[in-house]
């Protein structure tokens, strides 16, 4: 065999902000629990035994809040404060795996294990780790691919003997075959409903058929986005670990700087640049985003200097895609994982959970559309007449914490001390 | 500065390259330098002195009196470490048919028990059937006296 297997790792927590709520209330272990959008609005997470009494994903509460309440399903409120500190506990424990790891939403992260000893142990282990010492359950899938990592998630979700653990490459040729031949063609990363109708038109109903399918044909009538995933699902790598506006999910500006960054101030001024432009572009192709992470990283072929790289993610109770919105929440993750000391060689912001700006919802009570679009709108107009930053927002927002209707919030048990859990 | 020679009737050039205004951010040190100069450290950090392992660590407040035997109040604040295996003899926060316990744990000779460290409570032995696990290994415990 030429050179290694690349054994990329997908870690997916299961019924994320679920199982969150779980942690600290383990009357609820077997009991079936929603988590609600903001305002109380739609579900955004369900366990399985709320699946399993039918309870759809996206589904309005108030539609079937009679029903469930009647089948004894606990609902919350999304309690962002918990969620984030558990993430960053558990994208935190996966990145000691391997110095390469990409924290691609609150609840997944990509870790390149190539190359690693004793590879299936240590797959069991993180899945074990996790959940010992989090309290969060995740399902572990390994490939060749970014799409390959994706699917053999799936599988370690959803088929009970893998045990949540699942390997794509410990697979021959035809059990590779055999299974993809079994998996629907929307279950392919990158795949949606829309395209999955057209694909289905053309003959291509599993993933199988996707990977074997004819690849000017497919290039031609679904563009290169569809041929890359086809070129994964052949093992091909087309989407790198860093790489993650993969499917026009997410906005990404990062940059290593032109010399080590030991002051947060420069740090924040690079940030801001990164936002705005980062914004920008999703004002460009009409998206609002609301999910942002922010990382820091040291240099690290320098080993001989002290290492830190800290990411930190934050779900906004709200979608937005104002620069003073996003700035602000930027800089508040970056003063909070900013440690003096370290000389920083490379700093990223990126926005995720990107959404049509049509499909925006607005909340009632919070008082959030003293819209700056039109402020936003000249921004841009300067940035594009007289170049790039002449104009952009400076460090002067304010946190603040955002009203909303959340009667069914759990305590942020982690984050604040008169909201300790009790024992 | 040429602000003189700009006509009022006509927009204005904007400069499109910033002009950076630096400030200087540290003190100049005059006289003898310091003598601790050489010896500086960081400061103690409670942190690194009762946190082991971070991602595993959460915080609990205490209520009841089952644990005053080992100083242990209503009130007080503990630490628990998930990743620690815990260990007869260990103080561990137990769940017990779906409810915390802070107890001591027991186990001997097949036989597992939450011991209370207060004479009043019995022990509790852990049956075939009872729900029951570990959630993790209490690690410190912390009561502000001011």
């Amino acid at each position: 065999m030429a050179g290694k297997v690349t054994q990329l790792a997908l870690v997916d927590c299961n019924s994320f902000y679920c199982s969150a709520e779980r942690v600290f209330r383990p009357d609820l272990k077997t009991t079936p629990i929603v988590v609600l959008s903001n305002n109380d609005g739609c579900i955004v997470s369900r366990t399985a035994e709320a699946k399993a009494l039918g309870i759809k994903m996206g589904v309005p509460w108030f539609q079937i809040k009679d029903f469930a309440e009647e089948h004894g399903v606990v609902a919350f409120s999304s309690n962002y404060e918990l969620y984030s500190d558990l993430s960053n506990r558990v994208m935190t424990i996966l990145s000691s795996y391997s110095p390469r790891s990409e924290v691609y939403s609150i609840d997944e992260c990509f870790v390149d294990l190539t190359g690693t000893p004793r590879l299936r142990d240590v797959t069991y282990e993180m899945h074990e780790r996790v959940l010992k010492w989090t309290g969060i359950p995740v399902g572990v899938g390994v490939g060749s691919t970014k799409t390959l990592a994706k699917l053999a998630n799936h599988v370690a979700k959803t088929h009970p003997r893998s045990k949540g653990v699942f390997n794509f490459n410990d697979l021959s040729i035809t059990q590779q075959e055999k299974l993809l031949r079994q998996i629907p063609v929307d279950e392919v990363w990158g795949v949606g409903r829309k395209l999955t109708k057209r694909l289905v038109s053309h003959g291509v109903t599993t993933a199988y058929d996707l990977k074997i399918a004819n690849t000017a044909v497919l290039r031609s009538e679904f563009g290169v986005v569809m041929e890359r995933t086809q070129r994964e699902l052949q093992g091909i790598q087309c989407i790198d670990l860093e790489d993650m506006q993969a499917p026009k999910k997410q906005m990404l500006r990062s940059r290593s700087f032109g010399k080590p960054v030991t002051n947060l101030h420069v740090l924040l001024d690079a940030l801001s640049v990164f936002t705005t432009s980062a914004v920008q572009a999703l004002r460009e192709q009409h998206s609002t985003t609301s999910l942002i992470q922010v990382f820091l990283m040291t240099n690290r072929h320098r080993q001989d200097q002290p290492q830190y790289n800290p990411s930190m993610v934050i779900p906004l109770p709200t979608a937005t895609n104002d620069t003073q919105v996003v700035y602000q929440w930027v800089s508040h993750l970056a003063e909070l994982m900013w440690k003096d000391g370290y000389a920083y060689a490379k700093a990223g912001v990126m926005l995720g959970e990107l959404a049509p700006e049509s499909n925006q919802q607005f909340d009632l009570l919070e008082p959030r559309q003293r819209s700056n679009s039109k402020l936003m709108v000249a921004i841009d107009g300067l940035n594009a007449r007289f170049g790039k930053g002449c104009v952009r927002v400076s460090t002067g927002g304010i946190f603040s914490e955002w009203g909303m209707k959340q009667q069914r919030k759990s305590p942020a048990y982690t984050t604040s001390w008169s909201h300790l859990p009790v024992i | 500065m040429q602000i003189a020679e700009v006509p009022l009737n006509e927009p204005v050039q904007v400069q499109s390259n910033p002009l950076r205004l630096d400030v200087c951010s540290w003190s100049v040190q005059a006289g003898f330098p310091s003598p601790a100069a050489d010896h500086q450290s960081k400061r103690l950090d409670l942190n690194d002195h009762l946190i082991k392992n971070k991602e595993a660590t959460f915080i609990f407040r205490v209520t009841g009196d089952s644990m005053t035997g080992v100083g242990i109040y209503a009130n007080d604040t503990v630490l628990v470490d998930r990743s620690i295996e815990a260990k007869h003899n260990n103080l561990v926060l137990a769940v017990l048919n779906s409810e915390f316990t802070l107890k001591r744990l027991y186990k001997r000779g097949g036989v597992v028990k939450l011991v209370a460290e207060n004479p009043i409570y019995p022990a509790i032995v852990i049956k075939e059937g009872d729900d029951f696990q570990i959630w993790g290994v209490v690690t410190a415990s912390i009561r502000k006296t001011w």
